[in-house]
């Protein structure tokens, strides 16, 4: 009996040992960074958080293929290293000594990554799966381009800047010209009736002047010598 | 009666005006690079000769000669002698040429302004391909910065040769820079003048605003040590000292006849000489000052790519060999590559063509010039600043005051002689004939926002002025000292400003400063010469960087064109006048031939 039970253990770890290992046909490297994401917060890894993995990895494939199938000690990991990074493979207990495809593996961690991440508290680049390519989320884009808005206003403000100039150019011309014409008009007015103290010109013989005879009547304008 | 000339309202804006102009991008992105290249520190030997040798002198000559004539550059160099006129119309031609391609810049940094009221910076982050599993191909092969300028802004095909289309969002920046220049100088001196008091200060303001920031960034002090360690051995290198004439001549704009055309707006008995002094010691005292800053940011950017990369290896290093977290620092890095070596022989070997040789002087040693440094590296700097909106903000303001101001006198250049003209100030009015310039500019600088507008702004940028502006400033100088004589000049100038120039000015004029131009113009030719074919840089994307190609006929055409367009109005010109006053001399000379028996 014991016998048969060794047999059986040894069995089980032998098959195991073969189904995970690094490089093998349907194993995945995970690699985690978690003093790179936490700093201070980072937790250690030990046999609680690798039983949580299981459980996280179990969880992603009941999620993904909806049959409750998978347990616990479908999900195998090895060659822990100091790094944190390790090897897994997901077996399918109705089919003894293999392993689910790895595509559909791949499929279950990739709908499931953000819960995943959750639970480690880690994000797409802390908590690497190798080989398994992240969606990675685009950037937002608002709908208008904020860089059109903002041309806009400046646009705006040109534009109404050079019609107000232009505009009040034209405008202080107008009211130059008008000042000028109202200026020809008064001179008009002013040569039709010119009043030169008091008397009109028109009486006046402007061919020979009048003659003031304060400074006529002086004939020594220059004084003697 | 004559309309009397609009004045700047005091000299203050006239000193604005031309410190506005003079200060411009070159300061910020070319006088770095050439502190850089020949020797740090020790640069600033030649390039403080030539500011006494040739920048002073020159810079007071135009101004003196724009004052006193008080006209554009093509009516003042008539009035020196109507032969000369050809130099004022070159002047005209190269203004035109610059303004053409130099709003363009001005353009980008609207593009860039814009966008920088985005949380993320847009050229902070690759963008993702199309199945969304990893980033863009191209950006992945360079860095994000460089993918943004090179395809988002530029959209940059990898030949002169593929044309491409429009982009429409750069052609619409184009027309709003355009639309902001026309409404700086819609009204002359009236509007320029008030306009030159932000774009003189701004600048200022926020060189000191990044000097402060700069200073106290990580890694800083790295840049400023690698800067300033003067490396004299390149004082012996002929190409430092022709460089630094280069860099004084073209940074203070002399040749174009903007200077030529805010003086003439002075009033006649303004100080020119002491404006002269003030305005080049500002501008390279600038140029210090924005070098100081950008150094800063250089050893910023360095530091950090130099960290990232060293992050990098130890993180490679620790995946591969499943070494315990936080096992791997900077500072044990190299014992630990030892110890892998022994340990994981094999391994390693294989690893080791990508274990990169992380080093901060080939990150310092990295040169950038021109549009790369002020679109590429100090975006790249700023993305890692915290509050990198408000720098990007405040930076691309500041880039575009400094481009405003610079085109405010190339427009100014381009408009005194025309509204000077008798001909067309009588049929069109000053805004009429702005407005038309600054539309045909426009139309024409809608070449440089094709997909391959970037290799034609270079040529302009490399070819439309530089050997022309040496020709022309050094006719000026050669026409004002011998032809117009300069004992005359000195008179006229005893008139304005109540002394006589002393013997440095005169020796300078009369023989320092033209054996200087003649030197520096046999040394470009030959230069032109001796290296055979022009090449240029083209972005190869699927490399990721640029290559360089030969330029096709047809480009080699226009930079011939360029140059000749300018270059050859000087003796054409002279040629026509000679032609008709002989013309004129023999009509007027037969009725007296007749009457002789």
């Amino acid at each position: 009996m014991l016998g048969v039970l060794l047999l059986a253990f040894s069995l089980v770890t032998i098959v195991h040992a073969e189904l995970c290992r690094p490089d093998a046909q349907n194993a995945f490297k995970v690699r985690l960074s978690i003093k790179t994401a936490l700093g201070d917060n980072a937790y250690s890894w030990d046999a609680s958080e690798e039983y949580l993995f299981k459980a996280m990895v179990a969880f992603a494939m009941r999620r993904y293929s909806s049959k409750e199938t998978t347990q616990l000690s479908n999900v195998l990991l090895c060659n822990m290293t100091e790094r944190v990074s390790f090897w897994f493979v997901v077996t399918d207990s109705s089919r003894n000594v293999t392993t689910v495809p790895g595509s559909e593996v791949e499929a279950a961690i990739r709908m499931n990554r953000n819960r995943i991440n959750g639970a480690f508290l880690l994000t797409d680049n802390t908590l690497q799966f190798l080989k398994i390519s992240s969606t990675l989320s685009p950037p937002i884009e608002p709908n208008v381009p904020v860089w059109l808005i903002v041309f806009s206003v400046v646009a705006g403000l040109t534009v109404v800047g050079i019609a107000f100039l232009v505009v009040s150019g034209i405008w202080r011309r107008k009211k130059n010209n008008e000042s000028v014409e109202t200026e020809d008009l008064e001179d008009k007015y002013d040569t039709s009736v010119t009043i030169e103290n008091g008397i009109p010109c028109d009486i006046l013989d402007l061919k020979t002047g009048q003659i003031n005879g304060v400074y006529t009547a002086d004939d020594e304008r220059f004084t003697p010598l | 009666m004559e309309k009397s000339r609009p004045l700047w309202d005091n000299p203050l804006q006239f000193v604005f005006a031309c410190i506005s102009y003079a200060v411009g991008l070159g300061n910020v992105w070319r006088f770095p690079y050439l502190c850089q290249m020949y020797g740090g520190g020790g640069f600033l030997i030649p390039y403080i000769i030539m500011l006494i040798v040739e920048g002073m002198p020159l810079l007071y000559l135009e101004l003196a000669v724009g004052q006193q004539m008080r006209q554009g550059s093509i009516g003042a160099w008539k009035i020196i002698s109507p032969y000369l006129s050809g130099v004022g119309i070159a002047s005209v031609v190269v203004s035109f040429f610059l303004s053409m391609y130099y709003n363009v810049i001005n353009a980008w940094a609207f593009w860039y302004l814009f966008h920088s009221f985005q949380d993320p910076l847009p050229w902070a982050s690759c963008p993702l391909n199309s199945n969304r599993t990893g980033y863009d191909e191209e950006c992945a092969k360079t860095t994000s910065t460089q993918y943004f300028w090179y395809r988002k802004t530029l959209n940059i095909s990898s030949s002169i040769e593929e044309n491409g289309n429009i982009q429409w969002e750069q052609a619409v920046c184009l027309i709003l820079a355009w639309l902001v220049v026309y409404l700086c100088i819609l009204r002359g001196t009236e509007s320029t003048g008030k306009v030159v008091y932000i774009t003189a200060s701004l600048p200022y303001f926020v060189l000191l605003i990044y000097l402060i920031r700069g200073l106290t960034l990580h890694g800083a002090v790295n840049g400023l040590i690698y800067m300033f360690t003067p490396k004299l051995e390149q004082l012996a290198n002929p190409k430092a000292w022709i460089n630094a004439a280069t860099q004084i001549f073209f940074s203070l704009g002399l040749g174009f006849g903007s200077l030529i055309a805010f003086a003439s707006y002075n009033e006649p008995n303004n100080n020119c000489e002491r404006h002269a002094i003030i305005v080049s010691l500002i501008n390279s005292t600038t140029s210090i000052f924005a070098s100081i800053v950008t150094f800063s940011i250089y050893g910023f950017k360095a530091t950090f790519n130099y960290e990232s990369c060293i992050n990098k290896v130890i993180l490679m290093l620790t995946n591969v060999f499943d070494l315990e977290e936080g096992s791997l620092t900077a500072d044990n890095l190299d014992s630990m590559k030892n110890y892998l070596t022994s340990t994981y022989p094999n391994e390693y070997a294989e690893l080791l063509p990508q274990v990169k040789n992380c080093s901060l002087e080939a990150e310092l040693d990295t040169a950038v010039q021109g549009t790369g440094l002020a679109f590429i590296v100090y975006s790249e700097a700023i993305k890692n600043m915290e509050v990198s909106q408000l720098y990007s903000v405040l930076y691309f303001i500041m880039l575009l005051t400094l481009g405003i101001g610079s085109m405010l006198g190339n427009t100014a250049a381009i408009l005194t002689p025309l509204t000077d003209s008798k001909f067309l100030s009588i049929h069109l009015p000053k805004e009429v004939i702005s407005g038309i310039v600054c539309f045909i500019n426009c139309i024409v600088g809608l070449v440089f926002t094709l997909e391959a507008g970037n290799y034609w702004f270079d040529i302009f940028n490399d070819y439309a002025a530089t050997l022309s502006l040496l020709l022309i400033v050094l006719v000026e100088t050669i026409a004002v000292c011998y032809v117009y004589g300069l004992r005359r000049f000195e008179k006229d100038l005893h008139l304005m400003i109540g002394h006589k120039p002393n013997w440095y000015w005169k020796i300078m004029w009369a023989f320092a400063s033209p054996v200087l131009i003649v030197s520096l113009f046999i040394f470009y030719l030959t230069d032109y010469i001796r290296t055979g074919t022009l090449q240029y840089q083209a972005w190869d994307a699927t490399e990721g960087q640029l290559v360089t190609k030969d330029y096709p006929t047809y480009a080699l055409a226009v930079i011939g064109l360029l140059v000749a367009a300018s270059t050859m109005c000087i003796p054409l010109t002279a040629l026509i006048i000679f032609i008709m006053k002989r013309l004129k001399r023999n009509v007027d000379a037969e009725p007296w031939v007749m009457h002789l028996p």
